[in-house]
């Protein structure tokens, strides 16, 4: 497939404005237990406002990927059976949901739910932030179900894909909310940092475990059964078209299997390893959390690039030849 | 139910792209809108189109084979890009079966043709709507039109029949007698897409004559025996000879 710049960014932008969510959640979440020191409301406040900026530039990305984006509001409708209609509703949804539990925290006014028997006090930012979550989640699910419910593109179509887009939004997010907190709250790097290490190590093998399987892949549609043909032996001739069509435009990446075959340690070393390094040796250190995040993003934008050139569409047997 | 769709017999299409020319002009001519050229005239002309005729060579010179193989989307039953649209632009109509795409909703966000293992659909990079091929909707149905007429615009241009119309439901049409007996095959069948329209195989078709068939036996200018008879292989010519 084509890597189309729009979604390359819509996917790792939002991803990381997701993970940060999360990450200063889980914080508030640990805090209301006393397992960590309770930050300011404007901690979270303005973490969630960095979040919702990096959901706002995946939003503004996606909209160069349309030919109509006048009329997007339609791809709300058919959420009963396209994934990226759901897509299209979560995405909104979830940026509503930052967007109050933001707004809960800079306006300082946290009313209480309700108290448990324990005595733990439940505030709305508790339950808005518990629907964030939820939400975030199920954006991570929708954006990667878009690709892993084409069955046709094998290197697409499995459990992994989903797995890896919720495993490397979180380690982006928690890296930059490690970042975040080095300058806002730098006694709290450290626990952001070490989360960001975990989840980082967990999608590295995650992501290594889709690259086995997919260079394990045999196409399941070959010329043959393409044109109905049972000759060992077929060659393209023509393709119906001199100066090329949308067909081979959208679907090949262009790039010669050399270069395909460096993007991928480019994309593991920037995205998982020097990430993985930097996060070990950065003592909390804004500087470094922060070029981490900036080494992290770029390794992601990388290996998303890798991740639709990879996939092989069948519809390329038929665009073989121009002649 | 009716399932309509197209029997493309490849052993008598001769790559004359006489459809894809014909299915072009009627498309772009239409009310909804052109089907856009990029640089017609230029070095690398591009632009959309519902048909293609590709060619394939089958075998290794001299033992190949040469076979022309029009393509266009196959209005599958089980059409996989109906319902990853997010808009609900593409739409199987229930009444004929027939898939086709509303360019009014249409966001143009090129989802269905990831979920098209064919390679159907074409965006139409100016009017930036996805397209493919309608079965001339816009022309089956028109009564204004001889009955002869009301088919799809590439069936009725191509020069060698191997277009063939009619409901694959029906198993007195055409298509599915052609289907039947002519050994019809659908395109990529591990998908399970079920591809309405269905391709008949090249076949060699070989006549024995025998012997006896070639002299007329009933001859009446050879049963009176008036005029010459040369031999079998000698030239002979008629009311000159008795062959
Ligand atoms: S051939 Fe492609 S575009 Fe046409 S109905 Fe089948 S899947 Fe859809
Ligand atoms: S390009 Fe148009 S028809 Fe295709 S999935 Fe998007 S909205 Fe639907």
């Amino acid at each position: 497939m084509k890597p189309a710049f729009s979604v390359i960014f819509l996917t790792t932008l939002i991803g990381a404005g997701q993970g940060l969510f999360l990450a200063l959640f889980t914080h508030q979440s640990y805090s209301l237990f006393g397992l960590l020191p309770m930050q300011s409301d404007a901690f979270y406040g303005y973490g969630s406002v960095l979040a919702l900026l990096f959901l706002i530039g995946g939003l503004i990305a996606s909209v160069f990927h349309l030919g109509r984006p006048e009329r997007a509001w339609r791809s709300a409708t058919q959420w009963r059976t396209s994934w990226l209609s759901r897509e299209v509703i979560a995405l909104p949804a979830f940026m509503g949901t930052t967007f109050m539990y933001a707004g809960v925290h800079l306006a300082g006014m946290r009313p209480e739910v309700i108290t448990l028997p324990s005595g733990l006090v439940i505030d709305i930012s508790v339950l808005i932030g518990t629907v964030g979550t939820l939400l975030a989640f199920v954006l991570f699910v929708c954006t990667g179900m878009i690709y892993a419910c084409l069955r046709f593109l094998r290197e697409w179509h499995s459990p992994l894909t989903v797995i890896n887009y919720i495993l490397m939004g979180g380690a982006s997010g928690f890296t930059l909310a490690a970042f975040y907190a080095a300058l806002a709250a730098p006694t709290q790097a450290g626990f952001f940092g070490g989360w960001a290490i975990i989840i980082t190590v967990l999608a590295l093998a995650g992501r290594i475990a889709s690259l086995v399987r997919n260079a394990r892949l045999r196409p399941t549609s070959t010329l043959q059964t393409a044109i109905g043909v049972k000759h060992p032996y077929i060659t393209q001739r023509t393709q119906g078209s001199m100066g090329g069509s949308f067909n081979t435009r959208e679907f090949f990446h262009g790039k010669t299997d050399a270069f395909l075959k460096q993007i991928k340690p480019t994309f593991l070393f920037l995205a998982f390893l020097l990430p993985l390094a930097l996060l070990s040796f950065s003592q909390n250190s804004a500087g470094l959390l922060g070029l981490t995040f900036v080494v992290q993003l770029a390794g992601l934008m990388v290996e998303r690039w890798f991740f639709f050139a990879q996939a092989n569409h069948p519809q390329n047997l038929y665009y073989q030849t121009i002649g | 139910m009716t399932q309509l769709a197209l029997v493309i017999d490849l052993n008598v299409c001769v790559g004359c792209h006489a459809c894809v020319t014909s299915c072009k002009e009627w498309n772009t001519s239409g009310s909804a809108g052109p089907l856009c050229d990029e640089r017609p005239y230029g070095a690398d002309p591009t632009g959309t189109f519902f048909n293609r005729v590709q060619t394939f060579e089958i075998g290794h010179f001299p033992n190949s084979e040469t076979l022309h193989f029009p393509k266009s989307c196959l209005h599958c039953e089980d059409p996989p890009c109906v319902p990853v649209c997010p808009t609900g632009a593409s739409y199987k109509r229930k009444e004929d079966g027939i898939v086709l795409v509303d360019y009014d909703k249409c966001i143009g966000c090129k989802y269905c043709t990831w979920a098209c293992p064919y390679g159907a659909r074409e965006f139409d990079e100016k009017e930036k709507v996805m397209k493919k091929c309608t079965l001339c909707v816009d022309r089956i149905y028109d009564m204004s039109l001889a009955e002869v007429d009301r088919k799809p615009s590439c069936v009725k241009a191509c020069p060698t029949s191997a277009r063939l119309f009619g409901d694959i439901h029906d198993p007195e049409s055409v298509v599915s007698k052609a289907i039947r007996e002519d050994g019809g095959y659908a395109l990529m069948p591990e998908w399970g897409t079920h591809p309405s329209n269905h391709y008949l195989p090249r076949r060699k078709t070989h006549l024995k004559i025998h012997k006896d068939e070639l002299e007329r036996a009933d001859n009446p200018l050879k049963v009176d025996g008036h005029l010459p008879k040369p031999g079998l292989g000698e030239s002979s010519m008629d009311d000159v000879s008795a062959w």
